[in-house]
């Protein structure tokens, strides 16, 4: 599995990396589903080997701890964890 | 195999075990049932991807001995629960946040990036001297047992012997 495209409205460049286990990365991507916003998703824990080394690197980038899920922003933003408010608010404001 | 054909007959029978189980030494799962049983099939799901209960919200190595700390439950469980009244994942939570009187919400990471892991697993604990018998310290709910070797299962939070550490 690699990067998923989710088509909707367009609004910012979004990148959610998260794990298709946790129950806080599904709540993230439904908020981006309700909100109806185009983004793309990838599923860490379903890489293998070289990819997921690659991926790793850099949610770590973004987030040292490398946690999930982790959101970048038209790659300036970062967003850890589910924080609804704190979501709404970066998608919605300039 | 097909990791989303987990039955609900299993999930439902795992909710219930774990409700149990977590009842009789106080601790609480989270009564949000839909959210929980999400969890609750990630577990499954992990335990045939891993072979073991790796933590739904985190990334498994795959290694056991690199996972141990993050087996459910995991080691940061009680600390989080004391600070933030659920799991980091929110499949356990405090009495409080059973109750409704706290909101369960997602929190920060405790668990150490792996160079930090590393460095915790090197330093050794100071030792004291003259005890007749080592003294084991169950690494999720803080057990303290005075004997040769740990206990197979930690008799309070059923933990294996593999999550013991020596206290002293
Ligand atoms: S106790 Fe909670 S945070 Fe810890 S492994 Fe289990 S589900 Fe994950």
């Amino acid at each position: 599995m690699t990067v998923v495209h989710i088509p909707g409205k367009k609004s910012r460049h979004i990148m959610l990396y998260a794990l298709s286990t946790c129950g806080w990365c599904q709540k993230t991507k439904k908020l981006l589903d309700d909100l109806g916003v185009e983004y793309d998703y990838e599923y860490v824990d379903q890489l293998q080997g070289d990819e997921r080394e690659k991926t790793t690197k850099e949610v770590s980038s973004w987030n040292p701890r490398c946690s999930f899920p982790t959101m970048v922003i038209d790659n300036k933003k970062c967003i850890v964890g589910y924080k609804e408010d704190e979501i709404r608010e970066a998608i919605r404001s300039e | 195999m097909n990791e989303q054909g987990v039955a609900i007959a299993e999930i439902d029978r795992l909710h219930e075990r774990l409700i149990k189980e977590a009842e009789v030494v106080g601790y609480h799962l989270n009564p949000d049932v839909e959210f929980t049983k999400g969890l609750i099939k990630s577990l499954i799901i992990n335990e045939r991807r891993y072979g073991y209960w790796a933590c739904p919200c985190r990334l498994a190595s795959g290694k056991k001995q690199d996972d141990l700390d993050i087996i459910c439950p995991c080691d940061y469980r009680d600390l989080d629960l004391n600070e933030y009244g659920v799991c980091y994942c929110a499949l356990y939570v405090s009495d409080a946040v059973r109750k409704g009187e706290q909101k369960a919400g997602s929190i920060p990471e405790r668990r150490p990036p792996p160079a930090e892991r590393k460095r915790e697993t090197q330093k050794k604990g100071r030792r004291l001297t003259g005890l007749s018998l080592p003294v084991w310290r169950c690494k999720i709910c803080g057990y303290l047992c005075a004997r040769e070797q740990p206990p197979e299962v930690c008799p309070i939070c059923k933990a294996k012997k593999d999550r013991f550490e020596r206290f002293m």
